[in-house]
């Protein structure tokens, strides 16, 4: 088959074999002392750690907005839905300056979090945000309602109801949702590069201490790095391919 | 379900902050911020030499970007619903990773290729040929990492669409081809534009990937988002905070794009 | 326009959907495919409409051999059992999809669409989208979409199975009006054993990928070839080692020599047949059906003790059930 063919070259000249290229740079003797030097072991540390953390509050504050979104009514709903897409459309960079002109040294409320890890949060927050709100929202929107009906007719209270008979259905969408954007927040750059300052073991994080290593022509360093990151983001997708294999083998 | 008042006004209220600090504070504040040198500095710091060649490249990077992918993506999801063979799961898995991957990961994985050092850097200079810190490496990078959107999108509605249509059509006459443009084609459109807007918004903005293989070389391979950058950097605040302000009045095209076609609406005819 | 298929045989990995079928379909017939879910009917229809390749044997239309015909190059109509409506399409432009195809003159198309959706009763509903049609109008519209290049033979899968029971009925005899005027040799695949007495000319039985009988309706009915055959065209029930029709049992208040003895659980009033469910002495159920008449002649009543005549030997086509047939209830 011919589009076989064509997806197949395609994805290899384009995707495998770049890929390769830095797995083959990284092979070297010295490539457990690369990514545990200091400042690869903070950075990953950070990137870890800022990611998880992000997850956390995502699962949370995704699934409110999408239950927001989807079973409240107030005016200017529509526009709400419309700007959950934004921090997608919006390139990176921009996303970190609109943070740093906020929330940076020249910011009009007096708060000033640039160059701190918790502007690498907000960073992370603000592109990842999309993912679990647009997992949940569909299977939100359709939950049998009658499920919910039953259970307060059996004397469930509405946070027994949502605790033990909708966050169950919801749970694959919001473990989905949340895997992807911590595969995003593990590799982001853009959004970060501006607000956290890149301070080394403080506040840099991997994809930009790859960056450095890059311009300083340390690619050994940096394809050791980028190793790693690669591999994470590997195990996120077959994370997500296990899950969708067990959810449709239990015919859920 | 019943909810109290105040439970539910709670919910409202806790999404709404989140939002509100997170995103339209932000956002709102920077477009506001943007206009404080009046039109005519807005115009102005639009219209530079740099600002106009960074317009240009970006559009035809991503022009460029979105019609490979578009075709390539129509493609990979014809052969990931309709094929059975097990390779599938391998180009499947490919699809997905340029989403996953680190941009900046994907800039030093294409200087490995192509960069001076790279496997195929020394054939390239013997050729004359520049792919690294120059346009075609932008281009790659940028295709790179716009891989999934047409796939991911379209191969949903094809597997809604199914595959009988296509078999009546053979019934009545119809070749592949023509079932393909006067069946397929149109029952996915909708996915298809999606997917493409989605592909062009991902390909403007894209930061790391081409920050890595352009060596920002001024006036030759800035794009608009590293046009950003470069002005924060030598302290024009206010350029860069046009510039931004300019690529975030191109997303919110892209968001009213998303939001007329996006999955809830398309099913309504 | 006749069709033969000789010596099919279709696998789907190692399920077996057509073990070495062969059955003619006769020109200007109206045969039913009639069998369980699973049976290899539809795929049958799908190889002889091109659809599906066989693993093995030949199929031939019109006396030439079609197998390696690809579907659109058949001349064939066939309708779905969903119909596949073009959604994105008018009716107008589904029905006209295969002249359009053929690059027929516009004036020409239209004047086809026309006449095709006067006939199936779409007429008016020209630029409607199949979205806001009715499921039994969609089947209408699938029907005229492969009737506009007066195919040489017509067929539907399950054509009315995700129909309402009052359409359905409604269209089967639309259909067998529409055969009767157009002449076209028609296949139609069922699992609803009513359909295929009530339309079809001619009915092929089939199980498990095989053919168990084909024949007339009344052929079938009358002289099943086997147990299976006879449980699948009408109610059955069983005395011993043979299968009777429940209304083929005598029920009598006196003792009869060698008649087994039963006792009446109930009895059910439907119309003009009353059902009576007995537990014969060897604890076996057996329903029998009787006319009204006879019902209130006999007074039965709950408790009531009776004897079961039947006259199985009446039909020789039947060999006795005891024989090493295939037998039903397997």
């Amino acid at each position: 088959m011919l589009g076989l063919g064509i997806a197949t070259v395609y994805l290899s000249l384009l995707v495998l074999l770049p890929l390769a290229a830095v797995a083959a740079k990284a092979v070297t003797p010295r490539f457990w002392d690369e990514v545990t030097s200091p400042a690869a072991r903070s950075a990953l540390e950070l990137t870890l750690g800022a990611s998880l953390v992000v997850t956390a509050i995502n699962v949370v504050f995704g699934t409110v907005v999408a239950w927001v979104l989807v079973r409240d009514e107030f005016p200017g709903k529509r526009v709400l839905n419309a700007v959950v897409d934004l921090p997608f459309a919006l390139p990176t960079v921009v996303a970190g300056l609109i943070l740093l002109g906020l929330y940076g040294p020249t910011g009009p409320l007096g708060i000033d979090v640039a160059y701190t890890r918790v502007a690498v949060g907000l960073a992370l927050l603000f592109v990842t945000l999309p993912f679990v709100v647009r997992a949940v929202q569909p299977v939100l929107a359709a939950l049998d309602r009658e499920a919910e009906d039953a259970a307060q007719t059996l004397g469930a209270s509405g946070w027994q109801t949502f605790r033990r008979v909708v966050l169950p259905a919801l749970r694959p969408a919001i473990v989905s949702g949340a895997a992807l954007g911590f595969a995003r927040a593990v590799g982001e750059f853009g959004s970060i590069v501006l607000i956290s300052g890149n301070i080394p073991l403080k506040t840099q994080v991997a994809s930009v201490l790859v960056f450095g290593q890059i311009e300083s022509d340390d690619v050994h360093s940096a394809a050791a790095v980028s190793v790693v990151l690669l591999l994470l983001a590997l195990l996120v997708l077959l994370f997500l391919r296990g899950l969708n294999w067990r959810h449709s083998r239990h015919g859920a | 379900m019943a909810h109290s008042r105040a439970s539910k006004l709670t919910v409202r209220g806790l999404a709404l902050g989140y939002m509100a600090v997170l995103v339209l504070v932000p956002v709102g504040y920077v477009l506001i911020h943007a206009f404080k040198p009046g039109l005519t500095g807005v115009w102005n710091s639009l219209t530079t030499p740099a600002a106009q060649h960074a317009i240009q490249l970006t559009v035809e990077i991503t022009a460029i970007a979105v019609v490979l992918n578009t075709i390539f993506g129509l493609i990979a999801a014809l052969v990931l619903e309709r094929t059975r063979l097990r390779i599938r799961y391998v180009l499947d898995l490919l699809v997905d990773l340029p989403f996953a991957v680190s941009p900046v990961v994907v800039g030093l994985a294409l200087l490995l290729l192509y960069g001076r050092q790279g496997w195929f850097g020394g054939w390239l200079t013997d050729h004359g040929i520049r792919i690294v810190f120059s346009m075609p490496g932008m281009i790659i990078a940028t295709v790179f990492v716009s891989i999934p959107f047409v796939a991911r999108e379209v191969g949903p509605a094809l597997r809604e669409a199914g595959t009988e249509q296509e078999q009546a059509a053979a019934t009545l006459g119809a070749s592949r081809l023509q079932a393909f443009w006067r069946i397929t084609l149109p029952s996915i459109r909708a996915a298809l534009a999606y997917g493409v807007v989605l592909t062009t918004a991902r390909a403007l903005g894209e930061f790391g990937a081409v920050s890595v293989v352009s060596g920002r070389i001024a006036g030759q391979t800035i794009t608009l988002p590293l046009l950003v950058q470069q002005r924060y950097q030598n302290f024009d605040q206010t350029g860069a905070y046009v510039a931004a302000a300019f690529l975030a009045v191109i997303a919110l095209l892209v968001l009213l794009a998303m939001t007329v076609l996006s999955p809830g609406r398309r099913k309504t005819r | 326009m006749t069709i033969e298929v000789r010596d099919v045989t279709k696998r789907f990995g190692e399920f077996v959907a057509l073990d070495d079928v062969s059955v003619a379909v006769d020109d200007g017939s109206l045969t039913a495919l009639l069998g369980p879910s699973g049976s290899g009917k539809s795929t049958l229809l799908r190889v002889i409409a091109g659809l599906e390749a066989p693993d093995a044997g030949t199929v031939l239309i019109a006396g030439e051999d079609a197998t390696g015909v690809p579907a659109r190059r058949r001349g064939l109509g066939f309708v779905f059992q969903h119909y596949a409506a073009f959604r994105h399409m008018t009716v107008r432009d589904n029905v006209g999809f295969a002249l359009s195809i053929r690059r027929r003159p516009k004036a020409e198309i239209r004047a086809r669409v026309n006449e095709l959706l006067t006939l199936v009763g779409l007429a008016g509903l020209h630029e409607r989208y199949p979205d806001q049609l009715s499921g039994g109008q969609r089947q209408r519209m699938a029907l005229a979409r492969a009737l506009a290049v007066e195919p040489r033979v017509l067929l539907l899968d399950e054509p009315f199975g995700a129909l309402d029971t009052g359409v359905r009925a409604e269209l089967r005899a639309w259909l067998r009006r529409l055969h009767d005027d157009t002449g076209v040799t028609t296949v139609l695949v069922t699992h609803d054993q009513e359909e295929a007495l009530e339309v079809a000319d001619r009915i092929v039985v089939m199980r498990d990928g095989r053919i168990e009988q084909a024949g007339t309706p009344r052929e079938l009915y009358d002289r099943p070839a086997n147990d299976f055959v006879m449980g699948f065209l009408g109610s059955v029930s069983r005395i011993g080692d043979s299968l009777v029709r429940p209304f083929e049992i005598e029920l009598r208040t006196e003792p009869v020599d060698g008649a087994p003895e039963g006792m009446v659980r109930r009895t059910v009033h439907l119309g003009f047949v009353v059902r009576v469910e007995l537990v014969l002495d060897d604890g076996t159920p057996l329903t029998v059906e009787l006319s009204r008449p006879r019902a209130e002649e006999l007074e039965l009543a709950a408790g009531d003790i009776v004897w079961v005549v039947s006259d199985v030997a009446r039909r020789p086509g039947r060999p006795p059930a005891t024989a090493p047939a295939p037998a039903a209830g397997r």
